[in-house]
């Protein structure tokens, strides 16, 4: 399979890429790890006329953790994620669930930034940043700005993103140290998005659910971490199952996914409440 | 669309040539270079059969464009040999312990394996089967696959001994 031609752009700064796309409006589309993007454009779903690869851009790179909170460059990809030790111990549910993305070959490809940015209701990382209340910074024309996880999610594919902004980093406050985490995803085999995943947090009299694949956006269920901050774990299933929308697809009818789901949301809220220490 | 002119290093010699930015990166090794090593399995990012090694990384081939391999530096599995053309410590493992049997999969396997073992050179067993789930193979059940990359982790650890 061969995509229809583009042009290709590879700048060496942000303002220079977000100049490419304000000269060259709908046609024109940021490219990352490419691994959403090449297989759509393939398939000559997606109709690219210039092609803007950030690869060059080295300030949207790398992991800062200062004081309590992290900021992580849109480019750092799945793989560097999973091997930066100290983000390992300060966020160990970033790891989980980027461990369960794809294969290792699209893990050293694939990035944050084009996980959450996408819009894929697939995708594991929109669950966990609403899970984790993360904020997203985007950069256009017109400077930037900051958008909550929980506010950028419209519909499959439709964003809070304005066309000429690019997302530039993802920043989470670190949970406090011994609170509880799980990020569980059922999925077919290696390589496929999830039948239904759930990130927990759980700790210090406060607890978190967010959802993956279980509606067109991701699902952040704040009665469900109402419920399991108390310690009702029942009510905290049954809340998540309320606030989901799944539809039939490949991997199943509604009724099997919502059976999917309860089985891995409970599965999360045991696991996060186990490893909860305090 | 107009033709951009390529350049990068392979297997540690650099090589250029025009392609349309939309080439992939496999049908540029593969036609404009006749290097045949990385095969086109499945096309869809799936099965690992294309996979090279680039800029330290272990990437799928058909889903990366020769305009975004511009300067890089990539391995196949023609680069794994050893210096005086014989087989390399991980493709002589994969002989010697049957980790192939049609051989489709197996440059991708071998160049997968050798990423796998500079990055971790003691990997359990598990660890190795979860290192190479980006390949796929549909003879051998991944048996003597497993097999073989653990013995060539040993092999090349009691290399490095040796030198020390």
């Amino acid at each position: 399979m061969i995509p229809a031609g583009f042009e290709y752009h590879r700048p060496a700064d942000l303002a220079s890429a977000i100049s490419l796309l304000t000269t060259h409006g709908d046609e024109a589309r940021v490219i990352a790890g490419g691994h959403s993007l090449i297989p759509m454009m393939k398939l000559r779903m997606a109709d690219v006329g210039h092609l803007v690869d950030l690869q060059s851009i080295e300030t949207m790179r790398g992991v800062r953790i200062d004081g309590d909170t992290v900021t992580i460059g849109a480019l750092t990809t799945q793989h560097e994620l999973i091997t930066h030790a100290e983000l390992a111990r300060r966020l160990p549910i970033l790891r989980e669930c980027a461990l369960l993305i794809a294969d290792p070959q699209v893990r050293y490809c694939g990035t944050l930034g084009g996980n959450v940015a996408n819009g894929d209701p697939g995708n594991d990382m929109p669950g966990l940043m609403q899970c984790l209340d993360a904020t997203y910074t985007v950069e256009g024309p017109d400077g930037a700005r900051q958008i909550k996880a929980r506010d950028f999610y419209e519909s499959a594919y439709f964003t809070a993103r304005g066309d000429e902004e690019i997302l530039t980093a993802v920043s989470i406050s670190l949970p406090a140290p011994g609170t509880g985490y799980a990020y569980e995803k059922q999925k077919r085999k290696i390589g496929d998005y999830a039948t239904a995943a759930c990130a927990v947090i759980v700790g210090g009299g406060t607890a978190s659910v967010a959802m993956t694949n279980l509606a067109d956006t991701p699902i952040w269920a704040e009665d469900a971490g109402t419920a399991l901050a108390s310690g009702d774990l029942d009510g905290a299933v049954a809340a998540a199952l309320a606030a989901i929308d799944p539809q039939e697809d490949m991997r199943g009818p509604i009724a099997f996914k919502r059976h999917v789901a309860g089985v891995v949301i409970r599965r999360a809220m045991q696991r996060a409440t186990d490893r909860a220490k305090g | 669309m107009s033709k951009m002119h390529v350049k990068f290093t392979l297997n540690g010699q650099e090589v250029e040539g025009l392609a349309e930015p939309r080439t992939l990166l496999i049908h540029f090794l593969r036609e404009n270079l006749r290097v045949t090593g990385p095969h086109i399995g499945c096309d869809t990012s799936h099965c690992g059969a294309c996979t090279v090694d680039m800029d330290g990384r272990s990437v799928k081939s058909c889903t990366v464009f020769v305009a975004q391999a511009n300067g890089a530096d990539v391995t196949t599995v023609e680069g794994l040999v050893n210096a005086d053309g014989s087989l390399g410590v991980i493709q002589e493992m994969f002989r010697e312990h049957h980790g192939l049997q049609c051989g489709y999969c197996t440059p991708g396997m071998i160049t997968r394996a050798h990423r796998l073992l500079q990055e971790n050179p003691t990997p359990t067993e598990e660890e190795v089967r979860f290192g190479i789930a980006g390949n796929l193979c549909r003879c051998t059940g991944y048996q003597n696959i497993v097999k073989a990359i653990m013995a060539a982790a040993d092999q090349l650890n009691a290399q490095k001994e040796a030198a020390e």
